[in-house]
């Protein structure tokens, strides 16, 4: 290696490419000296670096006993792997031979190399020749089985019986379920004013997914669509429930905005129409949200007058066959 | 690796210190390979040849986040807890205090609150993820528009591939663990996704949530996917997309006496090491700055995953935005057969994905069957040199950004001060118009471009200097110190510089631009003249030919940045230009950008 402070500057011999790996210090003078014009700034430079990272350990041990700080560990970990890093870089890039250096490329592929690989292929040849070609599909066959019955043990990744009765196709919502609130308390007629809205549930099930509705008032007299007077039966004093599961991907549809009679469901921005049975107004939501028929008890607390008509939620396969 | 590790590399070690070091080498070298016999294969590992370029860094950022989202995720695993159980929360931030959460939720808030430099790794580990996940996508484009996943490099690309979904599945996944009231919207949105595909979905939603939403395993499931099965593929796949690196070698970029049978860089041993090694910590330095000064995903802020509640604005990372994007575009269309249906969600976010993934997958063959080129490539394309893949990418990388516009539709309607509809609806008809746009105005450049040899590179400044001898020679401009450093002087030319300089051609090559004072047009294209001929090696350069038998170095063709003095190119580049300043301002950017526009006009 030539004297990387004095001579082999820049320009005073031959600088070809260096070929990799060579020992020819003399010809290559110049691609093995340093890629520094002024090595000892340099020096000083990566040497700068190495201290301040050494300096920021101390630091992160004094924030370290005083029950640390996520900035000052963050700013400091900056300096440490910086200094590290930059001074390392800084090495390699100004301290190391400067090159060029060349590389002639392996040739991956020969034809003699594929002939004699494919001759030693067919030398196993007679091991697989007449009958013993059954035996090779043998095997290969208990490999297949061998792989199917290791994934049996899968199944207890789900619940047994739980598809039987698949997903979303049934609520606890049954004829004469009394309407709760998130804490249990039954709805009366008078707790909500008209343009007001409530997450409720079927009584004792307030943790179910499923089952969550959306109770609005939108007034306070049946409402039904004009094509559908049979819901008028749905709304007692104006109150109408819907599934909270989008029919788009399931988020709940919390928005109700009452001046607009509209629902919006903020993931995919899906707008119903209240008055119109949920029906989709905009966005992706492909189904209106079921419609949870209602009634009054003779206390006046709303009840189920039977369950969902539908599967409620998004679409699978065999939603049609339900 | 330091076999030889005696030879501290080449500064301080001289003379009889240089023979001790290599003495001591030579013994431990011989020690290791009497028993393992790794001599040579060390050797042939030193000696590997990573080319020059910016470019080829941004696969090692993507290397190097995985190790730090390894690192770091590993001292999160000993306190995270993967359990929907729920508990009360206890903790040192006040807010939640006495709030029902999940353990999963409630540990996280302990990583963030109680752990020592709990807050910065866990940071650290999201940021590392949204780096890895974006040097990626950053390096696929590299490889895409250089046209690096040519023969033979086809397999390495499909590999990378799989590479980025694993990461994106994963990114999902590690989002999702804390149980927080944004990413448990995201798992219910997920779960509706896998229940929508035809014949398996209800049996592929379950099995991965432990039974029917919002299931009781989905935490621990994910889990085990997230620090354990997807890791260990990708560890296995980035073994093999390295290991096939090695055995091809790097493809490289044209010029500094690249050849398609050869590779031009910095060696393994000692300078390539030092340099990525310090990238390596470099990466490590802006996570951990990102970590600790830069606040991401604040779950305590979001509070824990209620079923009934949701927030409006919520956006994924931007990985998955696309998706959720496509999700919003899509038009409420369901699909049904007797007795089955197809579920909306199956088209955005099954089928256009699996439609993207695999024209990706398929890419590198599409274009070599329809091009009919079989040939090996180690030499790297600029995107103008094919303007129907660069306009194919780009158009493709458009469709990406209306679709992750899409994400954020509600944002963008909110801050533009319009209706969901009108942007939604803008976006639908982006999601065609956009990316043809994008793609004819790329591919129209790159045919622009291309049409120019000069375009893109900066002007070099020359000043003519009389000789001892009385001869008047052009040479360049001093320039700025730091410039020089950085590129002069680091990157020598392989071109006989000591060759003498009697000849002054380049004032012989400068009145060719500019003989009378011809008007702007004509000079320009007069300059572009020159530079085109000048593109063939030592042609136009009399002072500084290669010696002979030397490789002759290409001009200029440098991507981002300008050329070296050294090269013959650019010399005759910098004479004309220097001529033709005796016209004007207009000639002077004769092998700039310039040039481009000049030529447009006189032809």
């Amino acid at each position: 290696v030539s004297d990387p402070h004095g001579g082999a500057g820049r320009g005073e011999s031959g600088s070809a490419a260096a070929p990799v790996g060579t020992t020819d210090t003399e010809t290559y003078a110049a691609q093995l000296s340093v890629a520094a014009r002024h090595p000892r700034r340099v020096e000083i430079l990566v040497g700068a670096c190495f201290i301040l990272a050494i300096l920021s350990v101390f630091a992160l041990g004094w924030i370290f006993t005083q029950r640390g700080n996520p900035q000052i560990e963050g700013a400091m970990l900056f300096v440490l792997f910086g200094g590290i890093g930059f001074g390392m870089a800084a090495w390699g890039k100004y301290l190391m031979p400067r090159g060029p250096f060349v590389e002639e490329r392996e040739v991956l592929t020969s034809p003699d190399a594929q002939q004699a690989f494919a001759e030693t292929l067919t030398r196993g040849e007679v091991a697989v020749e007449g009958r013993r070609s059954f035996l090779l599909k043998l095997l290969l066959g208990a490999m297949a089985l061998m792989g199917a019955i290791l994934l049996f043990p899968l199944r207890s990744l789900t619940p047994v019986g739980t598809s039987a009765d698949g997903p979303f196709y049934k609520t606890e919502w049954k004829k004469g379920s009394l309407v709760v609130d998130e804490d249990n308390k039954p709805v009366h007629y008078d707790d909500l004013a008209v343009g007001g809205s409530l997450t409720v549930f079927p009584h004792g099930y307030t943790d179910s997914e499923d089952d969550q509705t959306l109770l609005i008032r939108a007034g306070t007299t049946p409402v039904a669509p004009p094509d559908q007077p049979e819901k008028l039966d749905w709304s007692p004093m104006g109150y109408l429930a819907f599934s909270k599961v989008c029919t788009h991907a399931g988020c709940p549809v919390g928005q109700y905005e009452a001046e607009l009679q509209k629902l919006l469901c903020p993931c995919h921005e899906s707008t119903f129409s209240v008055l119109d049975g949920a029906a989709v107004v905009f966005g992706p939501a492909p189904r209106p949200l079921p419609q949870l028929p209602l009634m009054l008890d003779s206390d006046g607390y709303l009840r189920a007058r039977s369950s969902y008509g539908e599967p409620i939620g998004p679409g699978f396969w065999y939603r049609d066959a339900l | 690796v330091t076999l030889i590790n005696g030879r501290n590399g080449p500064v301080g070690v001289r003379g009889q210190a240089a023979e001790v070091g290599k003495k001591a080498a030579v013994k431990q070298g011989k020690d290791i390979d009497e028993r393992l016999g790794l001599a040579s294969a060390g050797r042939w590992l030193l000696n590997y040849i990573f080319p020059d370029h910016w470019s080829f860094m941004l696969g090692e950022i993507a290397l190097y986040s995985f190790i730090i989202l390894l690192l770091t995720g590993v001292y999160l695993a000993f306190f995270f807890v993967d359990s929907a159980h729920e508990v009360i929360y206890h903790g040192s931030y006040i807010p939640l205090q006495g709030v029902k959460v999940s353990e999963a939720y409630a540990s996280t808030i302990n990583i963030s609150f109680d752990i020592r430099s709990g807050m910065v790794i866990r940071q650290m580990h999201h940021w590392a993820a949204l780096i890895f996940l974006g040097a990626i996508g950053i390096h696929m484009c590299r490889i895409f528009f250089t046209g690096a996943f040519r023969k033979p490099r086809e397999i390495n690309w499909t590999i990378g591939l799989t590479l980025m979904i694993l990461a994106l599945a994963n990114g999902f996944f590690g989002y999702s663990l804390p149980d927080d009231l944004i990413s448990g919207g995201g798992l219910r949105i997920a779960y509706s996704v896998a229940e929508s595909i035809p014949f398996v979905g209800t049996w592929v939603a379950e099995f991965l949530f432990g039974g029917a939403y919002p299931g009781s395993q989905i935490l621990s499931h994910m889990y085990v996917l997230h620090v354990f099965v997807v890791p260990l593929i990708i560890l296995g796949l980035l073994g093999a997309h390295l290991g096939i690196i090695m055995r091809q070698h790097h493809s490289q970029f044209p010029g500094k006496g690249a050849t398609e049978t050869n590779v031009v860089g910095t060696p393994m041993w000692p300078g390539y090491m030092a340099k990525s090694g310090g990238y390596f910590f470099m990466t490590f330095a802006v996570t951990a700055a990102l970590g600790g000064l830069a606040q991401i995903n604040p779950i305590w802020l979001f509070g824990p995953y209620d079923p009934i509640r949701i927030s409006t604005f919520t956006q994924p990372d931007w990985y998955i935005g696309w998706l959720d994007g496509a999700l919003r575009l899509w038009p409420n269309w369901e699909t049904h057969f007797p007795g089955h249906m197809i579920p909306n969600v199956f088209y955005p976010a099954v089928l256009l994905p699996g439609l993207i993934f695999n024209i990706l997958y398929v890419y590198p063959f599409l274009e070599a069957k329809l091009t009919g080129d079989k040939a090996y490539h180690n030499l790297l394309q600029r995107p103008r040199d094919v303007p129907g893949r660069a306009a194919f990418g780009a158009g493709f990388l458009a469709l990406f950004a209306v679709l992750l516009l899409g994400g954020s539709e509600d944002v963008i309607a909110v801050a533009f001060d319009t209706s969901v509809q009108a942007v939604v609806w803008s976006l639908r008809i982006g999601c065609f118009v956009i990316p043809a746009i994008v793609a004819a105005v790329t591919y129209l450049l790159c045919k622009e471009l291309s049409a120019v040899p000069s375009a893109g590179k900066r002007p070099a400044g020359n000043v003519i200097v009389r000789g001892v001898d009385g001869g008047y020679s052009a040479q360049p401009a001093q320039r700025h110190p730091w410039e020089l450093e950085l590129h002069e002087e680091l990157e020598p030319a392989p071109v006989d510089v000591t060759a003498p300089k009697t000849e002054p051609a380049l004032v012989g090559a400068a009145p060719r631009a500019s003989r009378g004072p011809a008007p702007a047009t004509s000079a320009a294209s007069a300059v572009v003249q020159s530079t085109a001929e000048s593109e063939i090696p030592g042609v136009r350069m009399v002072s500084r030919q290669p010696a002979p038998g030397q490789p002759a170095p290409r001009s200029g063709r440098s991507l981002f940045f300008h050329r070296r003095h050294g090269g013959p190119g650019q010399e005759a580049n910098g004479g004309s230009a220097n001529g033709g300043s005796a016209n004007g301002g207009s000639a002077n950017g004769g092998s700039s950008g310039d040039g481009a526009s000049g030529d447009g006009d006189s032809s």
